[in-house]
């Protein structure tokens, strides 16, 4: 099933007199479960698509289905339940809120979606094992190193189990190691399930994806899928990817820090 | 999100910036504070003057010979030409009243005071041991004139504070004789120095009693008759009674003037209840400060946290879950602010209390809620306008700032 399909998406922006395509005919489909890396250099559009993909933007024409729902037409408060009951954001600054623990940002996008403090405690400690951070609950964010503080902005973006996650240049901010050991967290969840969208202009990082695209001046330049799609083989989904895409029951190890070096602080 | 979440968000966001906070906090108190302390003065000076009123007997009925109404010609005007006297007799008369509960006649007039060898011209006033309880005095030493029948006064006299001082220079006068005109009497007692009371000076007065008085000054009419209603509800049924007794003693003909000094009090009253409410305004006005204060602040709130805003939305928080987790953090430091500041009013108002024990200075209840609400008010109004910016912020700009 295809869990992102965008038709004839055109994106403009107004700059003083200058128009600016941001985005043209874009025609791209994502299947549920896939590893996907949005690239090519600054000003190609790349975040713009992603924005559109996480509802933080509307396409100035063409449709977006999300899980089969056209979600372009949808009110600005319906499309706030679908990004936090459906979409997952990982940025390059990790955006989190100063003020508040790990567990508190863990816990923010089920605070915000009115789950009652009990059950949202309960997911945070399973959250925190999880990714390695039982030791971090009561930090915050300027006690945290920086590879600890992209796990805590990767466990807040997955606690609501989305059916997609997006990360925004999510080693941007990071050494390589780091970086490395983000990467690798990122591709085990995509095993379990999770379609992952995984924006950068990292060629590196970008070739470790299944499927590439790769953007210029608003358009869609190469899609590696056409490729794929004819075998589908070659690329075989890893061992503990399931067929719910909602159904993230992580396996404790293969989330916590793989290396003693991986904490830069 | 859970309305106890949303509180809890916007104390941890108050808390967060806690100079910030602590600034419009204290901005909001000083408002409220204001607004408490200037109402506990004016209020105090309101029920300063009531009490000063009251002191000289609230429930007073004044009776006066004479008709001083503007009449023109009437038939009882033209038979009569000259009032009845206002006797003792119909004073007496008054105490059957139901309504009354005291009476006092008064005969006043000038005298010399002759005694320890000093001589002074005074005022003499000739009532009975009633008077006493109606004007409140109190007694320095020895008693007030004695009970007794009023047409039958005995040779005693009662002198005011400043008059003991001048003749007997302070020393006790109880027993003591005085010339006054023709008559020699015995102090009896000294009246408690009470100052000025409304234009005439106790403390310079010689009472005697009424008959001593009247054949003092060879007269038979009374110059007051004072009236006491047992409450301030029975003084319109006084001085109709009043009215009504007097002119059916003196043959179906009103001579005589009963006014009441409710109806002073009722102006005084008024005007300080006015003079507070105005100063109850001016200090509004450092709330409205106090309140674009807060408007201010919040919008920094929203310019410094932009950044988390648009996190808060790619989380998925509706518009109206930001707006309001905005509005509570306006309103927590409104409320703060508002019950520091009535703290320190109602500390301001017992440092008032304590050095001016006198005076009264007590907040009323309206300006008290009326403050309360205002900083409220005024909070969560200025505190409107950025938690809709917040609200209405794009996601895409605001996660950009950082």
């Amino acid at each position: 099933m295809a869990v992102i399909e965008l038709a004839g998406i055109e994106r403009i922006f107004h700059l003083g007199d200058s128009v600016v395509h941001a985005l043209t005919h874009l025609d791209v489909g994502i299947e549920a479960g896939e590893y996907v890396a949005i690239m090519g250099p600054s000003g190609s559009g790349k975040s713009t698509l992603l924005n559109l993909l996480g509802l933080l933007d509307r396409p100035d024409a063409g449709s977006y289905r999300l899980e089969g729902r056209d979600v372009t037409t949808l009110s600005p408060d319906e499309q706030a339940a679908v990004r936090s009951q459906r979409i997952g954001f990982v940025f390059q600054s990790f955006h989190l809120v100063p003020r508040l623990t790990a567990a508190e940002n863990i816990g923010l996008p089920m605070m915000l979606a009115g789950i009652p403090a009990a059950e949202r405690a309960r997911r945070v400690t399973q959250a925190l094992k999880d990714f390695g951070l039982d030791q971090r609950a009561d930090h915050r964010p300027d006690q945290l190193s920086g590879g600890q503080r992209q796990r805590v902005a990767i466990a807040r973006a997955t606690i609501m189990q989305p059916a997609v996650l997006l990360a925004d240049e999510p080693t941007g901010n990071l050494d390589r190691a780091t970086g490395e050991d983000v990467i690798h967290l990122l591709e085990v969840l995509n095993q379990r399930g999770m379609t992952l969208i995984v924006v950068t202009h990292d060629p590196k990082i970008g070739t470790r994806a299944r499927r590439q695209l790769l953007m210029e001046d608003g358009e869609l330049r190469h899609d590696s899928a056409a490729v794929h799609l004819r075998s589908v083989d070659d690329n075989p989904p890893g061992p503990l990817s399931g067929k719910g895409g909602d159904d993230v029951s992580p396996a404790a190890p293969a989330l916590g820090e793989r290396s003693a070096p991986s904490s830069t602080a | 999100m859970r309305t106890a979440d949303v509180l809890r968000f916007a104390r941890d966001a108050a808390a967060g910036y806690p100079l910030r906070t602590a600034l419009s906090v204290l901005a909001m108190a000083i408002g409220v504070a204001a607004v408490v302390v200037l109402t506990s003065l004016g209020d105090g000076a309101r029920r300063y003057v009531v009490e000063q009123f009251s002191a000289l007997g609230s429930n007073l009925v004044i009776v006066l010979p004479g008709r001083s109404a503007t009449g023109g010609f009437s038939p009882a005007n033209a038979v009569t030409t000259t009032p009845r006297d206002l006797t003792v007799d119909d004073a007496a008369a008054l105490i059957r009243l139901p309504a009354v509960r005291r009476v006092a006649p008064v005969v006043a007039g000038n005298s010399e005071i002759n005694a320890n060898g000093r001589l002074r011209e005074t005022v003499v006033a000739g009532t009975v041991a009633s008077y006493r309880d109606i004007r409140s005095f109190k007694m320095a030493q020895g008693t007030f004139l004695p009970e007794a029948d009023w047409n039958r006064g005995a040779l005693v006299a009662v002198i005011g504070a400043k008059i003991q001082e001048e003749i007997f220079a302070g020393r006790p006068a109880v027993g003591e004789l005085i010339r006054l005109g023709d008559r020699r009497l015995r102090i009896v007692g000294v009246l408690k120095s009470v100052g000025q009371g409304l234009g005439m000076n106790t403390d310079e007065l010689v009472f005697v009693p009424v008959s001593v008085a009247q054949s003092l000054f060879n007269t038979h009419t009374l110059f007051r008759v004072l009236v006491e209603a047992r409450s301030r509800d029975d003084l319109e049924a006084v001085k109709r009674e009043v009215t009504a007794l007097l002119k059916a003693r003196h043959g179906g003909e009103e001579d005589v003037t009963v006014i009441t000094q409710d109806a002073v009090l009722a102006t005084f009253d008024k005007l300080l209840r006015a003079l507070t409410a105005a100063v109850a305004g001016i200090a509004a006005i450092s709330l409205a400060v106090a309140g674009i204060l807060v408007m201010n602040v919040m919008l920094v709130a929203v310019t410094q946290r932009t950044a988390e805003i648009g996190l808060l939305k790619a989380l998925g928080a509706r518009g109206a879950t930001i707006r309001d987790a905005f509005l509570a953090e306006a309103a927590m430091i409104s409320l703060a602010g508002a019950l520091t500041g009535y703290g320190l009013g109602l500390f301001g108002a017992f440092v008032l209390r304590q050095m001016y024990p006198v005076f009264p200075a007590y907040p009323p209840d309206w300006a008290v809620i009326a403050a309360l609400a205002t900083a409220l008010g005024t909070g969560l109004l200025f505190g409107i306008m950025p938690a809709r910016r917040a609200a209405r912020l794009d996601p895409v700009q605001a996660l950009m700032k950082h």
